[in-house]
């Protein structure tokens, strides 16, 4: 027959199309822009912008796994703080066991500690995230009405055995002594511990990043987003697969946990009720599923919180509302919507 | 005559129609049938959270749409009241202001918020409410010069509802007959109203509707309902219902501020009363109001005797501790969502 | 009876509060085409759907090479060797084609000399190897579908509707592509309402309307029987031909 007809021809994406898809990834560059020349002063900016990326990241770790878990399942989580708390508070006994190592000059004690508590911490929320998938989630598959009321009873309950376990007081526990402190360039103080948290965000959206593109679990997740029935159609177990995906969720938010509690110093059952706030913001702004769009909605609430914290301290926390606002009039399913194929 | 009242929609129920004359009855008779200061004001803010709770359900039950900003339009209604007290002095020309002008924000709020998130997923409405609840709770604590910020605000009230005036010089079954009592009879009668017009709403055709778009939004677009304009006017009913109960409660208890109107604590606790009493039931607000303030100020005890009697057993000991209600609270919520969504008014109406 | 790969006895579908299939029975004898006609919304689709594990039957046995699979969950009745080339043509268009194809390679790396006849069978796949799968055009995607179908030997692949959309000179060669693969040993499900493409590749046929098969036997007899046509396509295909 005509093979020949077959004209290889690629429908790629108009001019127009690419600039839409990319226009969200220059909003954090323009709004650091925006946020030096308001500022003004060069290294009060500087150290305003390291505090926001830090700070963007840390809503980001804790975000991801939302946004994921939401696109693959369907599934909001409601109780997605109960995680952030938890894993603070794993974090910090940890910290608070390894005091010794804490507290000394030695930098790789105090990385060590770090590391051993964010261990600690993701081991155990993953675990707890395996718990609450199979026992308050999976009953409620496919109905959003009883997996946000199910959740929130969750997220209520797990803050009710925080005060069981560890009490119903708020715990402060001091950064090891090489995160304390700040460098100096010029006229910039710029936080130690927020560079470290930089690094660490940085080096996870790598890694993540690296894992949906080049392993086969990071395609079936991307796979599954779109399209979980054909994922399961091909042979492979969505909800064996969600499920490792719930759980690393919780562990990306018991790390986030760990890192916002030594961001604060204090931590408390409700940390990670209040986080979420910020987290949700964070989802809407990016498109409920898309994990690059949750990278840079953290980027630009984490920026613009510490910039108008800055500027105008009374109306921080609204103004991250009013970006909200300003994103869904221009994009009403957020920066990037996840487009399903159903 | 109590038909149409209850505007046709009956208990269904023998035990659910026994229990709710009794609760009724008891929360008119309150002043007499429980003398004190301590249940006076339980029975009060049973009849708040009644006409709070049901508001609640107007979105959550009839409407199936999760908010979390119900406690911004009650916070809203206690405040405008509030602050017209403080500003205009205590008056009843003050409270009608602040009604007025706290319903008419709660309103607008709701109907930009409803339109502006209700066309996509309950998912979203949900998590745009709790963004904006938050907000909305931490810009009032940091308005202080407006708001009284985190102390919230103290004020006087008319005195024709303070102890301190007399309505006559005898006792009525040993109970004196003081503005408090009047006002007592204000936050009653005004619950009272409201509630039945409620009742009067759900079941009137635009409730039916709201079922109908609840149960099957496509199909009843598809029939012609304009289904954002449901959802939305439902949202901007509740919203100022909640707001109405904020003015009651700004009134009786003298006292406005983030943690006893806007606090996320308090729209955690609606939901229980919502669920746990039976969503799509206004009755269930009824119950489970009733319910909740009820453990919440009475079980606590109850609780504190448990955890001494299990001394013994340090694990049991702490999980009975009386500040761990809210965790027994919270399982009892999600077997309730589970096991029995229409709650304890749906069971009782199944048993006939 | 000849030895029948796939049958389906009696099967009922429900979705939500309708009643789709009604009493479906089919044979799929080995090695051939069996092709299903009917007009849109007579539950073909639902049909293989319901073979899949995407609906579950309510009533109904479902045998696949003897071994009941209508209980099965979704990815092991995959498994158990069945593949699916949906009427959307589930494209994971995020990905890139080669992406699309290493997922539908279940059980590990690529068959080399599979792979090379595939690419052999449909060019587009070579050529667009490292494109994201979302900028392919509509016949690109349908061969990708197929082609992800096949990257693995199944014994029997149920296809929804190849041509639908599809230009002639595009229909013409997935044509010819699936009397390739007829001619190694796979059995093929063919859900059409092209009559020209059915009566080319089809061995046997079923015709459903309103849920239920109204006619079955053998395509060629079909084909050549103007009138039974006229009888059952009046139903299905006239605006085909």
């Amino acid at each position: 027959m005509s093979e020949t007809a077959i004209r290889p021809k690629l429908v790629g994406p108009t001019p127009l199309e690419r600039v839409r898809r990319a226009a969200p990834l220059l909003l954090a560059p323009v709004m650091a822009l925006a946020g030096l020349a308001a500022i003004g002063d060069p290294s009060v900016w500087l150290t305003l912008t390291v505090a926001g990326l830090a700070m963007g990241l840390m809503i980001f770790i804790m975000a991801s796994g939302l946004t994921v878990v939401f696109g693959l399942m369907d599934v909001i989580n409601f109780g997605h703080g109960a995680f952030v708390s938890v894993g603070a508070f794993v974090g910090f006994t940890v910290l608070a066991w390894l005091a010794g190592w804490t507290q000394s000059p030695a930098v790789i004690l105090n990385l060590a500690a770090v590391f051993l508590a964010i261990l600690a911490s993701m081991a155990i929320t993953g675990a707890l995230g395996l718990a609450f998938e199979r026992v308050i989630v999976k009953p409620v598959y496919g109905h959003h009405l009883k997996q946000i009321l199910v959740t929130m009873g969750g997220l209520i309950v797990a803050q009710q055995l925080i005060h069981v376990v560890w009490g119903p007081d708020a715990i402060h526990v001091a950064r090891p002594q090489s995160l304390q402190g700040s460098f100096i360039f010029g006229e910039a103080a710029i936080e130690k511990y927020r560079v470290f948290a930089v690094g660490i965000g940085l080096v996870l959206f790598l890694a993540m990043r690296h894992v949906l593109r080049a392993t086969r679990l990071g395609l079936l997740v991307r796979a599954g987003v779109e399209n979980g029935e054909m994922v399961e159609a091909l042979g492979y177990r969505i909800r064996r697969l969600f499920l490792l995906v719930f759980m690393a969720g919780s562990a990306l938010a018991g790390l986030g946990g760990v890192m916002w509690g030594l961001y604060q110093e204090t931590i408390t059952a409700h940390m990670g009720s209040e986080i979420m706030v910020l987290v949700f913001v964070v989802v809407i702004i990016g498109g409920l599923g898309s994990i690059e769009g949750c990278f840079i909605g953290a980027l630009l609430v984490g920026l613009l919180a510490n910039y108008m914290a800055f500027l105008a301290p009374k109306i921080a926390l609204v103004s991250t509302i009013a970006l909200m606002v300003g994103v869904l009039m221009w994009r009403p399913q957020g920066l990037y919507p996840v487009v399903k194929a159903k | 005559m109590i038909n149409t009242l209850f505007s046709g929609d009956r208990p269904q129920s023998r035990i659910l129609a026994a229990i709710l004359i009794l609760i009724g009855l008891a929360l008119a008779f309150a002043p007499f049938l429980f003398p004190g200061t301590k249940p006076l004001d339980t029975a009060a803010r049973i009849c708040i959270f009644i006409v709070l709770v049901a508001s609640y359900d107007l979105l959550l039950g009839y409407t199936g749409i999760v908010s979390f900003a119900h406690t911004m339009f009650f916070g809203i209604g206690a405040y405008g009241v509030a602050i017209a007290l403080s500003v205009m002095g205590p008056g009843f020309s003050a409270i009608g202001v602040g009604v007025v002008a706290g319903t008419l924000v709660s309103a607008v709020l709701a109907l930009a918020i409803g339109l502006f998130s209700l066309r996509v997923k309950a998912i979203f409405f949900a998590m745009v409410t709790l963004a904006v609840a938050s907000a909305f709770a931490v810009l009032v604590s940091q308005m202080s010069g407006f708001t009284g910020g985190e102390d919230g605000l103290t004020y006087r009230i008319p005195r024709e509802l303070t102890p301190a005036f007399r309505l006559a010089d005898f006792r009525l079954f040993d109970v004196r007959l003081d503005g408090r009592l009047l006002a007592y009879y204000l936050v009653f009668f005004c619950a009272l109203a409201l509630f039945l017009a409620m009742l009067r709403i759900v079941n009137s055709p635009f409730g039916t509707t709201l079922k109908a778009v609840r149960d099957n939004a496509f199909r009843a677009e598809a029939i012609g309902y304009r289904v954002i304009w449901y959802r939305t006017t439902a949202t901007v009913l509740s919203a100022a219902m909640a707001s109405l109960a904020g003015a009651l409660l700004a009134i009786w208890i003298r006292y406005t501020g983030p943690a006893t109107t806007l606090s996320m604590e308090i729209m955690i606790d609606i939901l229980l009363m919502v669920v746990i009493g039976g969503m799509g039931t206004m009755y269930g607000a009824v119950i489970g109001a009733t319910l909740f303030i009820l453990a919440q100020t009475y079980l606590q005890n109850l609780m504190g005797a448990a955890e001494q009697a299990t001394e013994a057993l340090p694990l049991v000991s702490v999980l009975l501790a009386p500040e761990r209600w809210l965790l027994w609270l919270g399982v009892l919520f999600i077997l309730s969502v589970y096991f029995f969504p229409d709650g304890v008014v749906g069971r009782l109406r199944r048993r006939g | 009876m000849a030895d029948m790969l796939l049958r389906l006895a009696g099967v009922h579908t429900h979705i939500g509060p309708y009643h789709i299939l009604q009493d479906v029975t089919l044979d799929v004898p080995r090695g051939g085409v069996a092709v299903l006609l009917g007009r849109n919304g007579a539950g073909k689709s639902t049909t293989l759907r319901t073979i899949m594990g995407l609906w579950r039957a309510s009533a109904g046995e479902i045998l696949f090479d003897g071994k009941a699979i209508h209980s099965l969950a979704t990815p092991e009745i995959a498994r158990s060797g069945i593949a699916y080339v949906p009427e959307n043509m589930g494209v994971f268009s995020d990905l890139t084609v080669a992406e699309n194809m290493r997922l539908a390679a279940v059980d590990g790396p690529f068959d080399a000399r599979r792979l090379a006849w595939i690419k052999e069978l449909f060019p587009p796949i070579a050529t667009f190897w490292d494109k994201t799968a979302g900028t392919l055009s509509g016949g690109q995607k349908q061969m990708l579908s197929v082609a992800r179908a096949i990257i693995e030997p199944r014994r029997l692949i149920l296809i929804d509707e190849p041509s639908k959309g599809l230009a002639p000179a595009i229909i013409a060669s997935m044509t010819s592509a699936l009397r390739e693969l007829k001619e190694t040993d796979t059995t093929i499900l063919l859900v059409e309402q092209n009559f020209a493409m059915a009566s080319a590749l089809g061995d046997t046929v079923s015709v459903m309307d309103d849920g239920r098969i109204v006619h079955a036997g053998d395509m060629r007899a079909l084909a050549a029987d103007a009138g039974l046509q006229e009888q059952l396509m009046g139903l299905s295909l006239e605006e085909h031909q």
